[in-house]
Protein backbone atom coordinates (compact mmCIF):
# COMPACT_ATOMS: atom_id res chain seq x y z
CA UNK A 1 0.00 0.00 0.00
CA UNK A 2 2.14 3.16 1.07
CA UNK A 3 5.25 3.23 -0.09
CA UNK A 4 6.37 0.92 2.48
CA UNK A 5 5.59 3.22 5.37
CA UNK A 6 8.45 5.08 4.69
CA UNK A 7 6.44 7.95 5.72
CA UNK A 8 3.14 9.57 6.83
CA UNK A 9 1.90 11.51 3.56
CA UNK A 10 -0.53 13.67 5.56
CA UNK A 11 1.49 14.94 7.97
CA UNK A 12 2.80 17.04 4.91
CA UNK A 13 -0.35 18.44 5.23
CA UNK A 14 -2.00 20.60 7.81
CA UNK A 15 -5.21 20.63 5.95
CA UNK A 16 -6.48 17.86 4.25
CA UNK A 17 -7.71 18.00 0.66
CA UNK A 18 -10.41 20.15 -0.31
CA UNK A 19 -10.02 21.43 3.86
CA UNK A 20 -6.86 23.32 2.45
CA UNK A 21 -9.22 26.10 0.47
CA UNK A 22 -8.82 28.93 1.62
CA UNK A 23 -11.58 30.26 3.63
CA UNK A 24 -15.03 31.17 1.11
CA UNK A 25 -15.49 34.65 2.59
CA UNK A 26 -11.84 35.75 2.34
CA UNK A 27 -12.32 34.47 -1.23
CA UNK A 28 -15.55 36.53 -2.27
CA UNK A 29 -13.33 39.39 -0.73
CA UNK A 30 -10.79 39.15 -3.21
CA UNK A 31 -12.70 37.85 -6.02
CA UNK A 32 -15.28 40.72 -6.20
CA UNK A 33 -12.21 43.47 -6.18
CA UNK A 34 -10.86 42.28 -9.65
CA UNK A 35 -12.09 43.54 -12.66
CA UNK A 36 -14.79 40.92 -14.51
CA UNK A 37 -13.83 39.45 -17.74
CA UNK A 38 -16.75 39.94 -20.06
CA UNK A 39 -17.43 38.60 -23.94
CA UNK A 40 -20.56 37.26 -25.24
CA UNK A 41 -19.20 33.45 -25.60
CA UNK A 42 -18.49 33.98 -21.88
CA UNK A 43 -21.40 31.67 -20.61
CA UNK A 44 -20.20 30.81 -16.85
CA UNK A 45 -17.41 33.04 -15.40
CA UNK A 46 -16.52 34.29 -11.67
CA UNK A 47 -19.65 35.96 -10.73
CA UNK A 48 -21.39 32.70 -9.68
CA UNK A 49 -18.70 31.26 -8.40
CA UNK A 50 -19.72 27.70 -10.27
CA UNK A 51 -17.60 24.67 -10.70
CA UNK A 52 -15.69 25.35 -13.92
CA UNK A 53 -16.09 28.16 -16.28
CA UNK A 54 -17.65 27.65 -19.75
CA UNK A 55 -16.58 29.53 -22.88
CA UNK A 56 -18.53 29.23 -26.23
CA UNK A 57 -16.45 28.43 -29.39
CA UNK A 58 -19.24 27.94 -31.66
CA UNK A 59 -22.98 27.11 -31.72
CA UNK A 60 -22.40 23.42 -30.71
CA UNK A 61 -19.61 23.40 -28.95
CA UNK A 62 -18.02 25.11 -25.36
CA UNK A 63 -14.65 24.49 -23.27
CA UNK A 64 -15.35 23.76 -19.57
CA UNK A 65 -11.96 24.82 -17.49
CA UNK A 66 -11.54 24.40 -14.02
CA UNK A 67 -8.54 23.89 -11.90
CA UNK A 68 -8.13 21.87 -8.30
CA UNK A 69 -5.53 20.63 -6.71
CA UNK A 70 -4.72 19.95 -2.58
CA UNK A 71 -1.81 18.58 -0.21
CA UNK A 72 -2.11 14.55 0.60
CA UNK A 73 -5.22 13.69 1.97
CA UNK A 74 -4.79 10.22 2.45
CA UNK A 75 -1.16 8.34 2.89
CA UNK A 76 -1.19 6.31 0.19
CA UNK A 77 0.30 7.77 -2.82
CA UNK A 78 -1.18 5.79 -5.44
CA UNK A 79 -4.91 6.54 -3.48
CA UNK A 80 -3.90 10.66 -2.63
CA UNK A 81 -3.55 10.67 -6.88
CA UNK A 82 -6.56 9.13 -7.52
CA UNK A 83 -8.28 10.91 -4.97
CA UNK A 84 -7.32 14.59 -6.35
CA UNK A 85 -7.87 13.31 -10.18
CA UNK A 86 -11.11 12.38 -9.32
CA UNK A 87 -11.84 15.47 -7.69
CA UNK A 88 -10.34 17.87 -10.61
CA UNK A 89 -12.47 15.94 -12.79
CA UNK A 90 -15.58 16.28 -11.03
CA UNK A 91 -15.96 19.81 -11.72
CA UNK A 92 -16.39 19.63 -15.07
CA UNK A 93 -19.04 16.75 -14.48
CA UNK A 94 -20.83 19.13 -12.13
CA UNK A 95 -21.32 21.57 -15.50
CA UNK A 96 -22.19 18.15 -17.79
CA UNK A 97 -19.13 18.58 -19.11
CA UNK A 98 -16.97 15.59 -20.95
CA UNK A 99 -13.34 16.01 -19.93
CA UNK A 100 -10.68 15.97 -22.58
CA UNK A 101 -7.46 16.97 -21.50
CA UNK A 102 -5.44 17.28 -18.09
CA UNK A 103 -2.45 19.14 -16.75
CA UNK A 104 -0.38 18.04 -13.73
CA UNK A 105 -0.44 20.47 -10.93
CA UNK A 106 2.49 18.68 -8.87
CA UNK A 107 4.48 20.45 -5.70
CA UNK A 108 7.07 18.15 -4.43
CA UNK A 109 9.82 17.92 -1.78
CA UNK A 110 12.22 15.91 -3.93
CA UNK A 111 14.99 16.34 -1.53
CA UNK A 112 12.63 14.66 1.52
CA UNK A 113 10.81 12.38 -0.15
CA UNK A 114 12.04 9.48 -2.14
CA UNK A 115 10.36 10.19 -6.09
CA UNK A 116 9.13 6.50 -6.23
CA UNK A 117 6.15 8.38 -3.63
CA UNK A 118 5.62 11.19 -6.54
CA UNK A 119 5.78 8.67 -9.29
CA UNK A 120 2.78 6.53 -7.42
CA UNK A 121 0.86 9.67 -7.19
CA UNK A 122 1.17 10.25 -10.81
CA UNK A 123 0.52 7.26 -11.70
CA UNK A 124 -3.26 7.41 -9.64
CA UNK A 125 -4.04 10.33 -11.22
CA UNK A 126 -2.98 9.08 -14.28
CA UNK A 127 -5.80 5.70 -14.14
CA UNK A 128 -8.71 7.75 -13.26
CA UNK A 129 -8.08 10.10 -16.07
CA UNK A 130 -7.74 6.74 -18.00
CA UNK A 131 -11.09 6.00 -16.10
CA UNK A 132 -12.79 9.26 -17.19
CA UNK A 133 -11.55 8.55 -20.67
CA UNK A 134 -9.69 11.81 -20.96
CA UNK A 135 -6.19 12.40 -21.50
CA UNK A 136 -2.96 13.10 -19.81
CA UNK A 137 -1.24 15.75 -21.71
CA UNK A 138 1.47 17.73 -19.45
CA UNK A 139 1.74 19.70 -16.84
CA UNK A 140 4.08 21.55 -13.87
CA UNK A 141 6.13 20.37 -11.13
CA UNK A 142 8.01 22.89 -8.46
CA UNK A 143 10.22 21.83 -5.57
CA UNK A 144 7.92 22.92 -2.36
CA UNK A 145 8.09 21.85 1.49
CA UNK A 146 5.12 19.92 0.71
CA UNK A 147 3.59 18.11 -1.75
CA UNK A 148 0.53 19.37 -3.53
CA UNK A 149 -1.14 17.19 -6.17
CA UNK A 150 -3.93 18.21 -9.11
CA UNK A 151 -5.10 18.52 -12.59
CA UNK A 152 -6.15 22.09 -14.71
CA UNK A 153 -8.64 20.10 -16.78
CA UNK A 154 -10.26 21.09 -20.24
CA UNK A 155 -13.51 19.73 -21.51
CA UNK A 156 -16.30 20.31 -23.95
CA UNK A 157 -19.98 20.73 -23.81
CA UNK A 158 -22.59 21.66 -26.39
CA UNK A 159 -22.99 25.64 -25.49
CA UNK A 160 -26.94 25.39 -24.34
CA UNK A 161 -26.51 21.64 -21.96
CA UNK A 162 -24.30 23.36 -19.59
CA UNK A 163 -25.82 22.73 -16.26
CA UNK A 164 -24.83 25.42 -13.98
CA UNK A 165 -25.80 26.20 -10.24
CA UNK A 166 -27.85 29.36 -11.51
CA UNK A 167 -31.25 27.88 -12.79
CA UNK A 168 -32.72 25.81 -9.65
CA UNK A 169 -36.26 26.17 -9.99
CA UNK A 170 -39.48 26.51 -7.22
CA UNK A 171 -40.78 22.87 -6.72
CA UNK A 172 -37.37 21.44 -7.42
CA UNK A 173 -35.96 18.55 -5.85
CA UNK A 174 -32.34 18.05 -4.32
CA UNK A 175 -30.51 15.30 -4.87
CA UNK A 176 -26.90 14.63 -3.48
CA UNK A 177 -25.66 11.76 -5.23
CA UNK A 178 -22.83 10.72 -2.58
CA UNK A 179 -22.53 10.64 1.83
CA UNK A 180 -20.93 13.70 3.32
CA UNK A 181 -18.22 13.28 6.30
CA UNK A 182 -15.20 12.69 4.34
CA UNK A 183 -13.53 15.78 5.80
CA UNK A 184 -14.52 14.17 9.45
CA UNK A 185 -13.19 10.91 8.33
CA UNK A 186 -9.75 11.75 7.54
CA UNK A 187 -9.56 14.12 10.57
CA UNK A 188 -10.09 11.15 12.57
CA UNK A 189 -7.68 9.03 10.51
CA UNK A 190 -4.91 12.01 10.97
CA UNK A 191 -5.35 11.31 14.74
CA UNK A 192 -5.25 7.49 14.34
CA UNK A 193 -8.62 6.49 15.88
CA UNK A 194 -10.43 5.96 12.14
CA UNK A 195 -12.01 2.11 11.86
CA UNK A 196 -9.74 0.67 8.96
CA UNK A 197 -13.62 0.18 7.13
CA UNK A 198 -15.18 3.65 7.88
CA UNK A 199 -11.49 4.89 6.24
CA UNK A 200 -12.19 2.58 3.27
CA UNK A 201 -15.90 3.32 2.35
CA UNK A 202 -14.57 6.74 2.61
CA UNK A 203 -11.91 6.64 0.31
CA UNK A 204 -14.21 4.22 -1.95
CA UNK A 205 -16.57 7.44 -2.14
CA UNK A 206 -13.71 10.12 -3.01
CA UNK A 207 -12.43 7.25 -5.56
CA UNK A 208 -15.97 6.96 -7.40
CA UNK A 209 -16.20 9.34 -11.03
CA UNK A 210 -18.80 11.53 -11.03
CA UNK A 211 -18.98 10.76 -14.37
CA UNK A 212 -21.90 8.68 -14.57
CA UNK A 213 -23.88 10.86 -12.58
CA UNK A 214 -23.16 13.58 -15.21
CA UNK A 215 -23.86 11.15 -17.75
CA UNK A 216 -27.52 10.77 -16.16
CA UNK A 217 -28.04 13.85 -15.54
CA UNK A 218 -27.78 14.98 -18.54
CA UNK A 219 -29.69 11.75 -20.27
CA UNK A 220 -32.72 13.06 -17.91
CA UNK A 221 -32.44 16.58 -17.99
CA UNK A 222 -32.05 18.58 -14.55
CA UNK A 223 -32.06 22.19 -13.79
CA UNK A 224 -29.18 22.88 -12.12
CA UNK A 225 -26.10 21.29 -10.89
CA UNK A 226 -22.71 21.66 -8.70
CA UNK A 227 -20.22 19.40 -7.05
CA UNK A 228 -19.67 19.37 -3.47
CA UNK A 229 -16.55 20.08 -2.23
CA UNK A 230 -14.44 22.62 0.41
CA UNK A 231 -17.36 24.62 1.24
CA UNK A 232 -19.18 21.96 2.56
CA UNK A 233 -22.96 20.56 1.12
CA UNK A 234 -24.39 24.12 2.60
CA UNK A 235 -21.73 26.27 1.02
CA UNK A 236 -22.30 24.97 -2.71
CA UNK A 237 -25.90 24.58 -1.70
CA UNK A 238 -26.14 28.48 -0.55
CA UNK A 239 -24.16 29.21 -3.47
CA UNK A 240 -26.57 27.71 -5.68
CA UNK A 241 -29.70 29.04 -4.33
CA UNK A 242 -27.76 32.54 -4.54
CA UNK A 243 -27.14 31.84 -8.10
CA UNK A 244 -30.66 30.60 -8.83
CA UNK A 245 -32.25 33.16 -6.70
CA UNK A 246 -34.29 30.90 -4.29
CA UNK A 247 -34.45 29.46 -1.12
CA UNK A 248 -33.99 26.06 0.05
CA UNK A 249 -35.53 23.48 2.92
CA UNK A 250 -33.09 20.36 3.54
CA UNK A 251 -34.12 17.40 5.20
CA UNK A 252 -31.62 16.06 7.92
CA UNK A 253 -32.88 12.72 7.96
CA UNK A 254 -32.04 11.96 4.41
CA UNK A 255 -29.19 13.27 3.65
CA UNK A 256 -26.72 10.42 3.54
CA UNK A 257 -23.53 9.89 5.97
CA UNK A 258 -21.05 7.86 6.00
CA UNK A 259 -20.43 5.26 8.30
CA UNK A 260 -18.43 6.51 11.78
CA UNK A 261 -18.79 9.89 10.80
CA UNK A 262 -21.03 10.81 14.06
CA UNK A 263 -18.94 9.08 16.31
CA UNK A 264 -15.80 10.82 15.14
CA UNK A 265 -17.63 14.17 15.03
CA UNK A 266 -18.87 13.97 18.38
CA UNK A 267 -14.82 13.12 19.66
CA UNK A 268 -14.07 16.61 18.39
CA UNK A 269 -12.57 15.46 14.38
CA UNK A 270 -13.77 18.32 12.91
CA UNK A 271 -11.67 19.94 10.47
CA UNK A 272 -10.56 23.58 10.92
CA UNK A 273 -12.78 24.30 7.41
CA UNK A 274 -15.80 22.80 8.77
CA UNK A 275 -16.27 25.80 11.13
CA UNK A 276 -15.14 28.47 8.62
CA UNK A 277 -17.85 27.09 7.08
CA UNK A 278 -20.05 27.52 9.59
CA UNK A 279 -18.79 30.97 10.51
CA UNK A 280 -19.70 32.16 6.66
CA UNK A 281 -22.94 30.75 6.56
CA UNK A 282 -24.43 30.86 10.06
CA UNK A 283 -25.96 33.72 9.21
CA UNK A 284 -28.17 32.49 6.43
CA UNK A 285 -28.83 28.88 7.64
CA UNK A 286 -31.48 27.96 9.93
CA UNK A 287 -31.59 24.30 12.21
CA UNK A 288 -34.81 22.59 13.39
CA UNK A 289 -34.43 22.80 17.37
CA UNK A 290 -34.21 18.69 16.78
CA UNK A 291 -31.24 19.10 15.05
CA UNK A 292 -28.07 18.57 17.29
CA UNK A 293 -24.70 20.49 16.97
CA UNK A 294 -22.82 17.60 15.54
CA UNK A 295 -24.93 16.65 12.86
CA UNK A 296 -24.91 20.58 11.95
CA UNK A 297 -21.49 19.91 11.98
CA UNK A 298 -21.47 17.33 9.31
CA UNK A 299 -23.31 19.50 6.83
CA UNK A 300 -20.58 22.15 7.23
CA UNK A 301 -18.02 19.43 6.90
CA UNK A 302 -15.75 20.33 3.86
CA UNK A 303 -16.10 17.07 1.32
CA UNK A 304 -12.91 15.72 -0.93
CA UNK A 305 -14.08 14.52 -4.09
CA UNK A 306 -17.74 14.64 -2.72
CA UNK A 307 -21.17 14.06 -4.93
CA UNK A 308 -23.39 16.11 -7.50
CA UNK A 309 -25.72 17.99 -5.92
CA UNK A 310 -28.31 18.20 -8.58
CA UNK A 311 -32.07 20.55 -8.70
CA UNK A 312 -34.46 18.41 -10.69
CA UNK A 313 -37.88 18.93 -11.82
CA UNK A 314 -40.15 16.99 -9.56
CA UNK A 315 -41.81 14.40 -12.25
CA UNK A 316 -37.73 13.45 -12.72
CA UNK A 317 -36.47 13.21 -9.40
CA UNK A 318 -37.33 9.57 -8.50
CA UNK A 319 -36.48 8.38 -11.93
CA UNK A 320 -33.11 10.12 -11.66
CA UNK A 321 -33.02 8.55 -8.58
CA UNK A 322 -33.15 5.12 -9.34
CA UNK A 323 -30.56 5.70 -12.22
CA UNK A 324 -27.94 7.10 -9.87
CA UNK A 325 -28.41 4.03 -7.73
CA UNK A 326 -28.44 1.46 -10.52
CA UNK A 327 -25.25 3.09 -11.25
CA UNK A 328 -23.74 2.38 -8.23
CA UNK A 329 -24.25 5.48 -6.34
CA UNK A 330 -26.45 3.49 -3.36
CA UNK A 331 -26.26 6.38 -0.84
CA UNK A 332 -27.82 8.73 -3.55
CA UNK A 333 -30.81 10.24 -2.37
CA UNK A 334 -33.42 13.28 -2.10
CA UNK A 335 -32.61 15.53 0.53
CA UNK A 336 -34.64 18.59 0.26
CA UNK A 337 -36.35 20.47 -2.34
CA UNK A 338 -36.21 24.50 -3.75
CA UNK A 339 -39.16 26.73 -1.72
CA UNK A 340 -39.97 30.50 -2.76
CA UNK A 341 -38.25 32.62 -0.08
CA UNK A 342 -35.33 34.76 0.97
CA UNK A 343 -32.66 34.29 -1.54
CA UNK A 344 -30.00 32.12 -0.66
CA UNK A 345 -31.37 30.81 2.88
CA UNK A 346 -31.56 27.19 3.71
CA UNK A 347 -34.04 25.98 6.36
CA UNK A 348 -32.32 22.63 7.66
CA UNK A 349 -35.37 20.35 8.74
CA UNK A 350 -35.31 17.29 10.91
CA UNK A 351 -37.55 14.95 8.79
CA UNK B 1 -4.59 19.67 41.09
CA UNK B 2 -5.16 19.59 37.32
CA UNK B 3 -3.46 17.72 34.94
CA UNK B 4 -2.58 20.59 32.20
CA UNK B 5 -2.35 19.49 28.77
CA UNK B 6 -0.98 22.72 26.41
CA UNK B 7 -2.12 22.35 23.28
CA UNK B 8 -1.05 25.64 21.44
CA UNK B 9 0.46 25.84 18.13
CA UNK B 10 -1.23 21.94 17.74
CA UNK B 11 -3.36 21.77 14.60
CA UNK B 12 -6.32 19.92 14.62
CA UNK B 13 -7.41 16.72 15.33
CA UNK B 14 -4.36 16.71 18.02
CA UNK B 15 -5.85 18.72 20.60
CA UNK B 16 -9.00 16.87 21.07
CA UNK B 17 -6.65 13.64 20.59
CA UNK B 18 -4.70 15.11 23.48
CA UNK B 19 -7.21 15.85 25.63
CA UNK B 20 -9.31 12.48 24.67
CA UNK B 21 -5.84 10.26 25.93
CA UNK B 22 -5.47 12.25 29.29
CA UNK B 23 -8.97 11.62 29.86
CA UNK B 24 -8.52 8.52 29.40
CA UNK B 25 -5.82 7.77 31.91
CA UNK B 26 -7.99 9.51 34.93
CA UNK B 27 -10.80 7.79 36.59
CA UNK B 28 -12.26 10.97 37.45
CA UNK B 29 -10.57 14.39 38.36
CA UNK B 30 -9.80 17.70 36.18
CA UNK B 31 -7.75 18.25 32.98
CA UNK B 32 -6.77 22.01 31.74
CA UNK B 33 -6.61 22.03 28.21
CA UNK B 34 -5.04 25.21 26.62
CA UNK B 35 -5.99 25.57 23.25
CA UNK B 36 -5.09 29.25 20.62
CA UNK B 37 -7.42 28.64 18.14
CA UNK B 38 -11.18 28.38 17.29
CA UNK B 39 -11.34 25.28 15.95
CA UNK B 40 -9.08 23.43 18.51
CA UNK B 41 -11.37 25.01 21.16
CA UNK B 42 -14.72 23.81 19.36
CA UNK B 43 -13.59 19.86 18.97
CA UNK B 44 -12.34 19.80 22.83
CA UNK B 45 -15.58 20.99 24.00
CA UNK B 46 -17.68 18.66 21.75
CA UNK B 47 -14.97 16.09 22.95
CA UNK B 48 -15.39 16.80 26.68
CA UNK B 49 -19.47 17.31 26.19
CA UNK B 50 -19.78 13.77 24.26
CA UNK B 51 -17.65 11.96 27.18
CA UNK B 52 -20.15 13.20 29.56
CA UNK B 53 -18.26 16.08 31.22
CA UNK B 54 -18.54 19.39 32.12
CA UNK B 55 -16.14 22.32 30.51
CA UNK B 56 -15.39 25.39 31.93
CA UNK B 57 -14.19 27.83 29.46
CA UNK B 58 -12.13 30.80 30.09
CA UNK B 59 -10.61 33.17 27.88
CA UNK B 60 -6.92 34.45 28.24
CA UNK B 61 -5.41 36.70 25.85
CA UNK B 62 -5.50 34.79 22.46
CA UNK B 63 -5.29 31.79 24.01
CA UNK B 64 -8.82 29.33 25.28
CA UNK B 65 -8.53 27.27 28.85
CA UNK B 66 -10.91 24.52 28.92
CA UNK B 67 -11.51 22.86 32.78
CA UNK B 68 -12.72 19.86 32.10
CA UNK B 69 -14.17 17.83 34.93
CA UNK B 70 -14.90 14.03 34.62
CA UNK B 71 -16.98 12.52 37.58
Amino acid sequence: MSVDNICRLTEFSPHCGCAAKVDAASLHDIIHKLPVSVSKNLIVGTETFDDAAVYKLDNKTALVQTVDFFPPIVDDPYLYGQISACNALSDVYAMGGKPMTCLAIVCFPTKKLPLEILSRILKGGSDKINEAGALMVGGHTIEDEQPKYGLAVTGIIHPKKAITNANAKIGDELILTKPLGTGIIVTAAKAEIVKETDLEAAVNSMCFLNKSAAEIMQAIGVNAATDVTGFSLLGHLHQMAMASNVCVELYMNQIPILAGVMEYASLGMIPEGAYNNRKWLERIVTFDSGVEQVRQDILFDPQTSGGLLISVGKDKAQKLLRRLRNAGLKSANIIGRIVKGKKGAIEVLEK
Amino acid sequence: MSKEIDCRGLACPLPALKTKKALDTIESGRILAIVDNHAAKENVIRLANFLGCEVNLEKKGDDFYLTITKT
